[in-house]
């Protein structure tokens, strides 16, 4: 790597993430990012077939921000992905999330956390055909054990903060693709949830309902959850905070947005 | 990018002077091509002089006033019946900067674009803030109101995301390419037809970095910008 990196990330004023600390501190929540990822190392397969996934990897997301993870395929994106959802455990290093080291957590621990703090958002929308979309909303909240009368309150809210409460009985086969995949925000962040991991939550939509949906996760960030987005389109990828590039399982570079004032400054349009 | 035409554009919704044709030139653009008014009243001098606005006397304030004639309103209409000429693309810096990389020795090529897609992502991440922004402004209009300013200004954002996502997935596109031709190039490149020695970067990137001569030859970017332009 050129040295221009290494200057241009030094050089990088350490900012971002202020607004989230703002955010978290508004909502009474715990200081500190929602999710830490430390010297995070995946190694598949032995000898020979050896494959290193992720080698060393170093993240912090804090509440109220977006990152988006960008790289060629093979570069360990999903990876990253499912080590930060506690689908699979790294061969070294450690995953934070709230406070929880999801490594040394009992396999109990790892699912309430799962169920309670982490959302996801997939490609093809995950919504459960035979539930309308408050019911997909709901069904999360009644799997951690309220009543169902008190999660499908829960859903309407959450469905109405969205901007979405004209779908509330709507099955997802009545949908377009961008409504559910809003649906499937919704559900990622219902009840006290504010980590979502999406990956590749746009890909099969076309350029301006990506938008809408990558609109609406941004202000749910806005609001104080914290996003990891895994995409290898750099128009949505241009939705977050920050971006980080990953080749070979190792981050080569990241990208933070210009300070709000700078913008109409005439250094960005050209 | 047409000034001329940008003003017979404004004109023709009615007399307009100078100072009130920048203002409505930006509004409509969002400042992304700042005019200054001195371009402004020499632009509107040559269109006087052609023929295609007239002065139109002053208003209550003594603002000097210029109307678009007939013959402006021909221009403007062939104006936006011909399409932008895109057969004579003007010389893009980026696409002669890789042609120059490929097989130069001691340039990472990967890091030459890396170093490019990260900048031009942070572009992507500022117009986008900005057509968030715009869009936010949008919703707060009443219902059913059509701002063509609010729109012309998200359609201008819209292009310079497009564009640079161009830039970008061409580049994503470059360095694909350049690991997959990389081996290939490296069992290629013969000692009497490599000018250069292969692989000097010295980087540990196991692909990519670094590419021998001989893989200008294999196609690469060459073939891309082999386009004569005469």
């Amino acid at each position: 790597m050129s040295s221009e990196y290494a200057s241009a990330q030094a050089g990088e004023p350490a900012e971002e993430g202020g607004g989230g600390a703002r955010e978290a501190a508004a909502a009474g929540r715990r200081a500190g990012p929602v999710l830490e990822l430390v010297e995070l190392t995946r190694v598949h397969g032995e000898g020979a077939a050896e494959v290193q996934a992720l080698r060393g990897v170093d993240l912090e997301v804090a509440a109220g921000e977006l990152v988006a993870v960008m790289g060629p395929s093979g570069s360990g994106k999903s990876t990253l992905l499912t080590l930060a959802g506690g689908l699979d455990m790294p061969t070294s290093g450690r995953v934070v999330v709230e406070g929880t080291d999801l490594t040394t957590a009992s396999r109990k621990e790892l699912a309430a956390l799962r169920r309670r703090s982490i959302g996801y958002v997939f490609q093809d929308y995950n919504l459960i055909p035979a539930l309308t979309a408050a019911e997909n909303v709901a069904l999360p909240r009644e799997l951690d054990g309220i009543s169902s009368r008190r999660a499908r309150k829960e859903a309407l809210a959450a469905l109405e903060e969205f901007g979405l409460q004209q779908l509330a009985d709507r099955f997802p086969d009545e949908m377009s693709g961008g409504q559910q995949q809003r649906v499937a925000i919704a559900r990622a962040l219902v009840g006290d949830r504010r980590l979502v991991l999406a990956d590749e939550p746009t890909g099969a939509l076309d350029s301006e309902t990506g938008d809408a949906v990558l609109a609406l996760l941004r202000s749910r960030c806005d609001a104080g959850a914290a996003g990891i987005l895994v995409t290898h389109e750099p128009r949505f990828a241009a939705w977050a905070d920050r971006v980080v590039f990953l080749r070979d399982g190792s981050v080569v570079d990241t990208t933070l947005r210009s300070a709000a004032e700078s913008l109409l400054a005439g250094g960005a349009a050209q | 990018m047409s000034i001329r035409h940008g003003l017979l554009a404004l004109l023709e919704r009615g007399p307009r002077y100078g100072y009130q044709l920048r203002t409505e030139f930006e509004s409509r653009t969002g400042s992304t091509w700042p005019l200054n008014v001195g371009q402004v009243y020499t632009t509107v001098a040559r269109l006087e002089r052609d023929g295609l606005v007239v002065p139109a006397g002053e208003d209550e304030a003594g603002h000097a006033l210029y109307a678009i004639t007939e013959d402006g309103r021909d221009e403007l209409r062939r104006w936006f019946a011909t399409p932008v000429d895109r057969t004579s693309p003007p010389r893009d810096e980026l696409a002669i900067k890789l042609a120059m990389a490929v097989g130069s020795p001691g340039v990472d090529v990967r890091a030459v674009i890396q170093s490019q897609r990260s900048h031009t992502i942070r572009a992507m991440q500022d117009y986008t803030r900005l057509k968030a922004q715009a869009l936010e402004e949008a919703m707060t209009r009443e219902p059913g109101v059509f701002d063509a300013d609010d729109i012309a200004w998200q359609l201008v954002l819209d292009q310079m995301i497009f564009q640079a996502e161009a830039e970008a997935r061409w580049l994503d596109h470059c360095e694909t390419r350049l690991i997959r031709l990389a081996p290939r190039a490296a069992a290629s490149a013969r000692p009497d037809t490599a000018a250069a020695p292969a692989g000097e970067s010295g980087t540990d990137d196991q692909a990519g970095s670094g590419l021998p001569q001989g893989s200008a030859r294999n196609g690469g970017l060459r073939g891309a910008l082999r386009r004569p332009r005469r």
